[in-house]
C-alpha cells in the first residue's frame, strides 16, 4: 500500500484535471454554454460572452458564484445564466446582490445600519457557525434595486470623487468611486444586447422594419415643411431616440460588421447596428438575432433560444472563423478554471509534505512531490493557453506575473525536490504556489485579465525578455526566502531540523540566492536597455527600476556577507527572509506610489495585505534571532551537554 | 608599511565595507523612491543621487540626513578598486568574480557621467511647421530678441536664476536695463475682469503699464513636482533706459501668452518669457502624426510621428518615422515619441535626450552578465560535481 500510495495519489490527480478539462455540459434545456461562447468586442479585443460574465462578477462583487447567505444554493447556475439574466430579462437580475459595499461611510449613505446590515439566520447551527466566522455574519452584496433609490447621491459624491488623484482618495472616495464605475459597467451590460425594460424588443424591432421606409420619408418632408403623415413620424423619432441611448451608454461591440467585413475590430454596438436600419431599411440580422434570443429566454423557449444560437453561430462561421474558434476554446479555458484548481493541489500537496516530515517520509514525499508537479503542469499549461489567446509572452500584467512568479518559483522547488527528495521543496512548492494564486485571484478583480497592451509597452521583445527574466528573479527571491521560512519555523518549533537537513537548506537557499542575483541582475540591465532603445536613457529612477535595483543590490548583500563570513547558516536565513520583503516592495509597493511610468496597477486591499506581509516577514526574522539554544532543533543536544553545533551560528 | 597606511587599506578593501555601503545604497534608492511623491522624479536625482550629502529642509533650514549617491557610490568605487587590486590573482575560478566587478566599476562610473552628462528637453512639432529648436523641461529664461532686422533675430536670453536673484541687469546688446520687478516660480496668468464689472469683484492690483498687463491677472500658485505638471514661472520686468523708464510688462512662461514687443530708438523687441531653448543646426517638421487605440477603448495601440529631417547645408534631408519604441537617434541626440496633446492629431510632442555615456551600461552590463554567468556554471558543475562524489558514498 505505501508503495502504490504516490501513484495513486498521481493517478486521481491526473483524473481530476482531466476531468475539469471536459467541455463543460448543459444542466437544463437552454444552450447556455453555446450562449457564452458567442464572440463580442470589448477592451479591445474579440472574446467570449462567458469572460464578460466572470470578469464583471469578479469586479462586483469578488467572485463568480450569485448566491446570498440566506441560500444555501446559487441563485444563476453559471456566470453566463447571470449574464442572461442582466441583459435579457433586468427585472429578475436587478434583484440578485451582485454589488458588494465595504466601505461603512457609504453603506451608512446608503442608509444601511448595523441591524440592517446582520445576516439573519434561521437555524441555530448557522448562527453558530456566523458567530466564529464560517460563514458571513454581515451582508455585503447588494442588489440593484437596494442601491438603486440611492443612484443621486452616489452620482454626487462621484462627481465630487472624481477630480481627486486616484492615488489620495480616501477609502470613501474610492469605495464611492468603485460602487459608481460598477453602476456604469452594469448598465452597459444592460444596453449591450437590447434595450432593457421592454417585453417583446424582437415584435417592435419588426414592426419598426415594417414602417421605417414611410417613416424615413415622412421625417425628411416634415424638415423640408412638406405635408407629412404625423403618426408615421412619431415612431420614427422615439425608436431613433432608444437607439441613441443604447450606443451611447454601452459601448461592447456585440454587432458583427456588415457584408464581407472581416475586421475583428470593427464589431458595434447595438444600439449604433440599429441606427443605421434609417438608411437601410432593414434591421440589422445579428441584433435581430439577439433581441430573438431575448424573447425566448424571457418565454423560456429552449429549443428557439438553442437554434437561434445555432443559425448566429453558422452566419458568422464564415467571416470570423478562428475569432469563433478562439472564443470557444477561452470559454473553456474559463471553464476549466486550471488555476483555482492547481491552487488546490498546492494546497494539499503543502500539508502532504508537512506530515511526511512526522510519519512516512518517503511514501508522503513522494505523494506531495507528484501532487506538486501534476498542479505544476495545469499551472503550466494555463499560462500556455494564456500566451496563445493573448498572443504575448507570458507575463503582460500584474496579474500574470503573479502567475508566472509562482511558476517559476514551484519550477525551482520541483528541481530541488527532485535532488534533495526531503520534502522542504515539496512545502515551499505548496506554499508559493497557493500564495502566489491567491494573489492573482486578488488581482483579478479589477477585471479581465487578459488586457491589451499600452503602447509604450507593446513589445513582444522586451516583455519576453526583461519581463521574463526580472520576474523569474523575483521567484528565486521569494523561494529563497519561504526556503529560510522553513528552516527557522522548523528549527524553532521542532527538534526535526537536524544537521543533514539544515545543511542542505543552506546549500539550497544559497544557490537559489546565487540564481536569483543573476536573474535579477540581468533583468533589470535588459529593463535598462529597453528603456534606453526607446526613451535614450538607460537609468531613470522611476520606482519600479529603483524596486529592482533594491532585490539586485539585497541579494549582492547576501551573497558578500557570507562570503566575507559576515553572517552563517542563520545569519543567511535571515538575509534570505528579508529578501521576502524587498521582493513584495518592489513587485506591488512601488506600483502604489502613482508615480512613475510602470504605475499601472494599483489596488487599496492591497495596501493593507502588503503591510500584513511585511509584519510576517518582520516577526519571522525576529523569532529567527532568539538565541540558538532556545531553538527546539538544538535545545536536545543541549540537554546532552554535547557542543553547541558550530554550523548553526 | 607603518600602520595608519596598513589600517587604511585594510579599511578600503574589506569586504565589510562592501556591504555596509550596500545597505547604505538601498536605504538611499528607497528614501529616494518615497520622496518621489514629493519631489517628483527629477526632484529626487539632485537631492539624493547626484549629491555628497542628503539635505531635508526642516522648517526651512537644509538639514544633512543621510550620505548621498556620490558619497556612497564614490566609496564602493574605491572600495571595489582598491579590493580588487589589492587581492588579484589570476585564477579561472576567479574570472567570473573579476569580469563581474570590472563591469560594476564601469558602471558606476558610467552612471555618474550620465548625471553630469545626460540633458533632456521637449520638442513639440506642429504639422508642416519647420523648428530647429528643442525647449527645457524645467528651465526657463527671459528673451529679450531684438527683430529689426527682417533677415535675422538677434536674442539675449537671461536664465531663469538671474530673475529669480531680482535687482536690475544689464546685457551689452541691450540699450536698457532689465529690472526684475517681481518673480514668481509658478503663476497662473488670467484677464482682469473689466473695470465696468458690479462692485465686490475687486480684482488685485497689477504694477504692469504696457502690454497685456495691465489687463492680467497673476497669481502666484505654490510649485509643483508632478511629472506631468511643469511649473510656470511669471515676472514682472521693468525696462529702463538711462533717461527713463519704458515701462512695466508682465511676462509669463505660460504658452498662451501674446507677442508683447517694445520700441525703442527704431528698434523693435519681442520680450518674453519662455521655455529655455536649445537651438540645434537642423530643422524637424512634423508631416502625419497618428495615435490608434484600441477598439472600443481608450488605451493607446500605438503613437507615431513621421517627420522630416533636413539640414542647411543639405547633407540631411530625409524622412523619419518615430514611434513606441523606436526613436531617432541623430547626432548625439535620442528623439522619442513621449506625448500628444489629446484632441489634436496636428501636434506631436518628442522628447530629446542627450546622453554621451550611453554606450559605458551596455559595456558594463555584457560584462557583468558574462562574469555571473560564468561563476554561476562554475558552481553548478561544483555542485553536480559533489552530488555525483555523494551519491556512490552514501549508496
Amino acid at each position: 500500500m505505501k508503495k502504490i500510495l504516490p501513484l495513486l495519489v498521481l493517478a486521481v490527480a491526473v483524473l481530476y484535471v482531466g476531468k475539469s478539462l471536459l467541455p463543460p455540459k448543459n444542466t437544463g434545456p437552454f444552450d447556455l454554454v453555446g450562449f457564452g461562447q458567442l464572440p463580442l468586442l470589448a477592451n479591445g479585443r474579440i472574446k467570449p460572452i462567458d469572460t464578460e460574465a466572470r470578469s464583471s462578477l469578479l469586479r462586483f462583487q469578488g467572485r463568480q458564484r450569485v448566491s446570498s447567505p440566506l441560500l444555501s444554493g446559487n441563485l444563476v447556475g453559471s456566470p453566463t445564466e447571470w449574464m442572461l439574466d442582466v441583459i435579457f430579462r433586468p427585472e429578475k437580475a436587478d434583484t440578485y446582490p451582485t454589488f458588494a459595499i465595504d466601505n461603512p461611510d457609504l453603506l451608512a449613505l446608503m442608509g444601511k445600519k448595523d441591524e440592517d446590515l446582520k445576516v439573519n439566520y434561521t437555524s441555530t447551527a448557522k448562527q453558530v457557525l456566523a458567530l466564529v466566522g464560517f460563514i458571513p455574519s454581515r451582508h455585503r452584496r447588494f442588489a440593484l434595486t437596494e442601491i438603486w433609490p440611492h443612484r443621486a447621491t452616489i452620482q454626487e459624491q462621484a462627481r465630487l470623487a472624481e477630480p481627486v488623484e486616484n492615488a489620495i482618495r480616501t477609502p470613501f472616495q474610492r469605495a464611492v468611486m468603485q460602487l459608481y464605475l460598477n453602476l456604469v459597467h452594469y448598465q452597459r451590460l444592460q444596453h449591450a444586447f437590447v434595450m432593457p425594460g421592454r417585453e417583446n424588443f424582437l415584435n417592435e424591432l419588426l414592426t419598426f422594419q415594417e414602417k421605417v421606409p414611410a417613416g424615413v420619408a415622412a421625417v425628411k418632408a416634415k424638415q423640408a415643411g412638406q405635408p407629412h403623415d404625423e403618426a408615421a413620424v412619431t415612431p420614427m423619432i422615439e425608436m431613433g431616440e432608444m437607439f441613441g441611448a443604447m450606443s451611447t451608454v454601452s459601448n461592447f461591440g456585440v454587432i458583427p460588421p456588415d457584408g464581407n467585413n472581416t475586421d475583428p475590430t470593427a464589431w458595434k454596438t447595438t444600439g449604433a447596428a440599429l441606427l443605421e436600419t434609417f438608411q437601410t431599411n432593414q434591421v440589422n440580422p445579428a441584433a435581430l438575432a439577439y433581441a430573438g434570443l431575448s424573447r425566448s429566454w424571457r418565454q423560456e423557449q429552449p429549443e428557439q433560444f438553442n437554434k437561434l444560437i445555432e443559425l448566429y453561430r453558422a452566419g458568422l462561421e464564415t467571416r470570423f472563423g478562428p475569432q469563433l474558434e478562439k472564443a470557444r476554446a477561452e470559454a473553456r479555458f474559463n471553464h476549466a478554471e486550471p488555476f483555482y484548481l492547481s491552487m488546490e493541489f498546492y494546497g494539499i500537496a503543502f500539508f502532504v509534505a508537512i506530515f511526511s516530515w512526522l510519519k512516512w517520509p518517503d511514501t508522503l514525499g513522494r505523494s506531495a512531490f507528484w501532487l506538486v508537479a501534476v498542479a505544476w503542469v495545469l499551472s503550466t499549461a494555463g499560462i500556455l493557453a494564456r500566451m496563445w489567446l493573448e498572443g504575448r509572452p507570458p507575463v503582460t500584467n500584474l496579474y500574470s506575473s503573479a502567475l508566472f512568479v509562482g511558476w517559476g518559483s514551484v519550477g525551482l522547488c520541483l528541481v530541488l525536490e527532485y535532488f534533495y527528495r526531503n520534502a522542504v521543496g515539496s512545502v515551499a512548492a505548496g506554499v508559493v504556489g497557493f500564495a502566489t494564486l491567491l494573489v492573482a485571484h486578488h488581482l483579478s478583480l479589477s477585471g479581465d485579465t487578459l488586457e491589451m497592451m499600452r503602447a509604450v509597452l507593446d513589445s513582444n521583445f522586451w516583455l519576453a525578455t526583461h519581463v521574463v527574466v526580472v520576474t523569474a528573479g523575483y521567484s528565486a527571491t521569494f523561494l529563497a526566502g519561504f526556503l529560510a521560512l522553513i528552516y527557522i519555523v522548523r528549527g524553532v518549533f521542532t527538534r526535526s531540523l537536524d544537521k543533514a537537513t539544515a545543511d542542505s537548506l543552506g546549500r539550497m537557499v544559497y544557490g537559489i540566492v546565487c540564481f536569483a542575483t543573476l536573474f535579477s541582475f540581468v533583468g533589470t540591465v535588459l529593463g535598462g536597455i529597453w528603456a534606453d532603445q526607446s526613451w535614450g536613457r538607460f537609468w531613470g529612477w522611476d520606482p519600479k527600476e529603483n524596486g529592482a535595483l533594491l532585490i539586485v543590490i539585497w541579494n549582492a548583500i547576501i551573497l558578500h556577507a557570507r562570503w566575507g563570513g559576515m553572517v552563517r547558516q542563520r545569519g543567511l536565513m535571515i538575509l534570505a527572509v528579508g529578501g521576502n520583503i524587498v521582493t513584495s516592495w518592489s513587485w506591488f509597493g512601488t506600483n502604489m506610489l502613482g508615480v512613475g511610468l510602470h504605475s499601472y496597477g494599483f489596488t487599496d486591499a492591497a495596501f493593507v495585505a502588503l503591510a500584513g506581509f511585511v509584519a510576517s516577514q518582520l516577526a519571522m526574522i525576529a523569532l529567527a534571532c532568539v538565541p540558538l539554544e532556545k531553538w527546539r532543533s538544538f535545545q536536545t543536544r543541549t540537554v546532552r551537554k554535547l557542543p553547541e553545533p558550530a554550523y548553526a551560528k | 608599511m607603518n600602520d595608519v597606511v596598513r589600517q587604511f587599506r585594510d579599511f578600503f578593501v574589506s569586504l565589510k565595507l562592501t556591504v555596509v555601503l550596500l545597505v547604505l545604497g538601498m536605504i538611499l534608492v528607497f528614501g529616494a523612491t518615497l520622496d518621489q511623491t514629493n519631489l517628483g522624479i527629477w526632484g529626487i536625482q539632485t537631492k539624493w543621487f547626484r549629491s555628497f550629502i542628503v539635505l531635508q529642509e526642516i522648517r526651512g533650514f537644509p538639514v544633512p540626513v543621510f550620505p548621498g549617491g556620490y558619497f556612497i557610490g564614490g566609496l564602493l568605487l574605491i572600495n571595489l578598486i582598491t579590493a580588487h587590486v589589492y587581492r588579484f590573482r589570476l585564477a579561472w575560478k576567479k574570472s567570473g568574480i573579476v569580469l563581474t566587478h570590472v563591469g560594476l566599476i564601469i558602471l558606476l562610473i558610467g552612471e555618474l557621467l550620465t548625471g553630469i552628462l545626460q540633458d533632456d528637453y521637449s520638442m513639440r512639432l506642429v504639422q508642416g511647421e519647420p523648428k530647429n529648436y528643442s525647449d527645457s523641461y524645467r528651465e526657463n529664461e527671459l528673451a529679450i530678441i531684438d527683430t529689426t532686422n527682417p533677415e535675422f533675430d538677434d536674442v539675449v536670453a537671461i536664465p531663469e536664476p538671474l530673475l529669480e536673484k531680482g535687482g536690475t541687469l544689464q546685457h551689452a546688446k541691450l540699450p536698457f536695463k532689465v529690472v526684475v520687478r517681481e518673480f514668481n516660480p509658478n503663476a497662473n496668468i488670467r484677464g482682469r475682469a473689466p473695470a465696468t464689472a458690479p462692485a465686490g469683484a475687486s480684482e488685485p492690483p497689477t504694477i504692469a503699464t504696457q502690454g497685456v498687463g495691465p489687463n492680467a491677472v497673476m497669481t502666484p500658485l505654490r510649485m509643483t513636482y508632478k511629472q506631468d505638471e511643469r511649473n510656470l514661472p511669471a515676472a514682472y520686468i521693468e525696462l529702463v533706459t538711462p533717461e527713463r523708464s519704458l515701462g512695466t510688462w508682465l511676462v509669463s512662461a505660460d504658452t498662451r501668452m501674446p507677442d508683447q514687443t517694445v520700441e525703442h530708438n527704431g528698434h523693435t523687441y519681442i520680450i518674453a518669457l519662455r521655455f529655455t531653448r536649445h537651438y540645434k543646426p537642423y530643422t524637424l517638421t512634423l508631416q502625419k502624426f497618428s495615435h490608434d487605440r484600441y477598439a472600443g477603448t481608450e488605451i493607446p495601440k500605438n503613437f507615431s510621428s513621421q517627420i522630416h529631417l533636413m539640414t542647411p547645408d543639405g547633407r540631411d534631408d530625409r524622412d523619419v518615422l518615430i514611434y513606441m519604441n523606436n526613436p531617432l537617434r541623430y547626432a548625439g541626440l535620442t528623439f522619442y515619441q513621449a506625448s500628444f496633446e489629446p484632441g489634436n492629431d496636428k501636434v506631436t510632442v518628442l522628447q530629446v535626450v542627450r546622453n554621451p555615456g550611453w554606450l559605458m551600461p551596455y559595456v558594463a552590463c555584457s560584462l557583468i552578465s558574462l562574469g555571473l554567468l560564468i561563476q554561476f556554471f562554475i558552481h553548478l558543475s561544483g555542485f553536480f560535481g559533489k552530488r555525483r562524489l555523494a551519491v556512490p558514498a552514501a549508496a
